[in-house]
């Protein structure tokens, strides 16, 4: 396990304090649980660990009808119902209708995989309390067949919320945490370019300019992230928009163009017009 | 030195436990985070602060904890600048001590007895200003590893950024500081759910299924039922303005967490005491209003209604026609409150003044009176016992008024 560290990949920028916390999670064992704001790439992390680490990849997206027992497997009654009035031979062994989770995969895969579940608070607020011993102890028990599950390989788990709900103690204290902050400028300016290498400087100066000076604005609902700023950097290119078109005399008094795919929602790009033209009244 | 930073931690309110202490001694001696200061700081950030809230308190138990060793490195930054040390190890070791070195058990051995000795150092020494140009020196003259000096100054360099890492506070702005988790809200929320099946048909009734099948001599008869939903609704008035704003956020975690549990969920907003005008925007609360006899009118009695409001005025404010402060009410605010328990026979009042000041306030008891005695504080406590008053069998009946 000492070769295996993650440190970032060629489509993503893993920060130190980034790279510390997920090669604390693989070298231990234990679940990592990651927060930030939306659209910082928490998803795209277990993908890019998965990738560089040459592991298999499982993802179980929470819904908010999510349970527990949803990842680890399903009994499947209504099919062995109708197979038992059709006559069918396979209807006598309950191992056929046992449909497996998420969690049961990942157990029983081969080399290390790397498990993700996405969005955790999304679920009921018991969910992570129904998760304790399955992630603890890497095993569960299957009631129907009477056996018990246990994984090859513990998994590299990586957990995701959006802070909707808050997790139970218990459950934070069996993983690592990390936050995702948002990127500051020079970071930011690595991960376009490692999404858009052959990016004009003078555009990518521009588009970072305007792009802080919208999320700077103040009471938006919902800011602007790293997701939004890649979308919004690719129209530029496929309007193929010159630098000079984002300049302006002054950043606080233009609204920077095709802003839609950087806010979106209708108040903030109504708060935003307010806040530009405010600024271009008291410039006068 | 680790203990006492983890005794420290927990006593600045960071909810570190001994597993998770224990996990951060694992990583150590996995030796996930080197020698680099830095790594330390992620490693034990990552394996104990468990809440993006808590990372502004945890740097700075950090900050004054490593204050001594961070003066430390840069002290030895300025001092010995890299390049010299090269030099120096260039000059004054030759090659078979260098392979003395190696042959000492290696460099992982040296940089911890380095690492010893700088903590020894740091718990003698405090404040950092004198000992670091007199000690400073020697442990690094001190025999043997100079030709890994040349690593050390380059760690040190690491570590000045990780000294501004902990010292920017970026997270100062997450650290609330709150007592009453939505969490803790939201299970004492929970008592108030009442499971109902409703919508769409889409989960199989076994019981169902099997009787059927019965009936139909043993052909397959699927029986399908709707989910189990949360239908119990709530109406929320809640106070604001004026002396309420002092409670504004542990209302609004209030409102969040009711807001995440129950399907049916309606909130209005009064101010001091209901009126026959109540609004949803309090930005356009003179505009935009819904009368009183509209929310009656419009709310079936089966909604419970949790008013939260501190109840402090004066009695003419609830006693008098035109006692409120904001506007003239034709009627007086006992008139419209019992028209709204009568209406509703489940309601409580939380109050975010603590209970032992309410016999203080005439208000307060007149509005206590006013709602049957169900009046509870605005705590996980007062909230559990209002959630169990809300789900009673029997409710209360107020005296009827038209």
């Amino acid at each position: 396990m000492a070769d295996a560290r993650f440190t970032g990949t060629d489509r993503y920028v893993a920060t130190p304090d980034l790279m510390m916390a997920v090669n604390a999670a693989v070298t231990l064992a234990r679940p990592l649980l990651i927060k930030g704001e939306p659209g910082t790439g928490k998803t795209q992390l277990a993908e890019e660990i998965a990738r560089s680490l040459a592991r298999p990849l499982y993802e179980w997206h929470i819904k908010s009808t999510s349970k527990a027992q949803h990842g680890l497997y399903e009994y499947d009654a209504v099919s062995r119902l109708r197979d038992s009035q059709l006559g069918e031979e396979k209807v006598h062994d309950i191992r056929n209708y046992i449909v497996k989770g998420r969690l049961w995969e990942a157990f029983e895969s081969e080399v290390q995989p790397v498990l993700l579940i996405d969005e955790i608070d999304k679920a009921d607020i018991e969910f992570p309390n129904d998760l304790l011993r399955e992630l603890d102890r890497m095993e569960f028990y299957v009631h129907e067949t009477r056996e018990l599950v246990k994984a090859r390989h513990r998994p590299i788990i990586l957990i995701t919320s959006n802070n909707e709900k808050e997790l139970p103690d218990a459950f934070l204290r069996r993983c690592f945490f990390h936050y995702i902050r948002f990127p500051d400028a020079q970071t930011l300016e690595k991960i376009v370019r490692v999404h858009y290498p052959d990016l004009k400087k003078e555009l990518l100066a521009e588009a970072l300019g305007a792009f802080f000076n919208v999320r700077e604005t103040p009471g938006l609902k919902k800011k602007p992230s790293t997701s939004e700023l890649l979308d919004w950097i690719k129209l530029l290119l496929a309007e193929d928009i010159p630098p000079e078109a984002l300049r302006g005399d002054d950043p606080k008094k233009t609204i920077p163009v095709l802003h839609g795919a950087l806010l979106k929602n209708e108040q903030d790009v109504h708060l935003f017009e307010q806040l530009v033209f405010l600024n271009r009244r008291a410039g006068r | 030195m680790l203990v006492r930073f983890f005794t420290d931690l927990r006593a600045s309110g960071v909810p570190a436990t001994l597993p998770e202490f224990l996990v951060l001694l694992e990583g150590l001696e996995a030796r996930l985070a080197a020698l680099s200061p830095e790594g330390f700081y992620y490693l034990a950030r990552t394996a104990l602060v468990k809440d993006e809230r808590h990372f502004d308190r945890f740097d700075r138990v950090f900050a004054r904890h490593f204050a001594g060793a961070e003066d430390f490195f840069q002290q030895l930054m300025r001092e010995l600048p890299e390049d010299w040390l090269k030099q120096l190890s260039e000059r004054l070791f030759s090659e078979e001590e260098k392979a003395r070195v190696e042959s000492l058990g290696g460099w992982q051995k040296l940089i911890e007895t380095l690492k010893q000795r700088l903590l020894e150092q740091q718990e003698r020494h405090e404040g950092g200003g004198k000992w670091i140009g007199t000690g400073g020196t020697s442990p690094f003259g001190h025999g043997g590893y100079n030709p890994e000096g040349v690593r050390i100054g380059s760690q040190a360099g690491r570590h000045g950024r990780a000294a501004k890492v902990w010292e920017a506070r970026v997270y100062r702005n997450l650290d609330g500081q709150r007592e009453l988790g939505t969490r803790n809200v939201k299970m004492a929320l929970r008592r108030l759910r009442r499971f109902a099946r409703e919508g769409a048909p889409e989960e199989l009734d076994l019981d169902g299924t099997i009787q059927s099948t019965a009936r139909n001599a043993g052909i397959l008869d699927l029986r399908m039922q709707a989910e189990r939903r949360n239908a119990v609704k709530l109406l929320l008035l809640l106070d604001v303005g004026g002396s309420m704003d002092p409670y504004v956020r542990t209302c609004e975690e209030l409102f969040s967490a009711a807001r995440a549990e129950f399907k049916h969920l309606e909130y209005f907003y009064f101010h001091n005491f209901p009126y026959e005008r109540v609004w949803k925007d309090n930005r356009r609360r003179f505009d935009a209003i819904t009368g009183t006899w509209a929310l009656l009118r419009t709310f079936n009695s089966d909604y419970r209604v949790v008013i939260v409001g501190d109840a402090t005025m004066s009695p003419y404010e609830i006693e008098q026609p035109g006692g409120s402060v904001e506007h003239w009410n034709e009627e007086a605010g006992r008139v419209w409150m019992q028209r709204i328990t009568s209406h509703f026979p489940r309601l409580v009042w939380l109050n975010p003044e603590p209970e032992e000041r309410w016999k203080w306030t005439p208000s307060i008891g007149i509005t206590r009176e006013l709602v049957g005695g169900r009046m509870f504080s605005l705590t996980i406590d007062g909230i559990d016992r209002a959630m169990y008053e809300l789900r009673r069998g029997s409710p209360y009946t107020a005296p009827h008024v038209s």
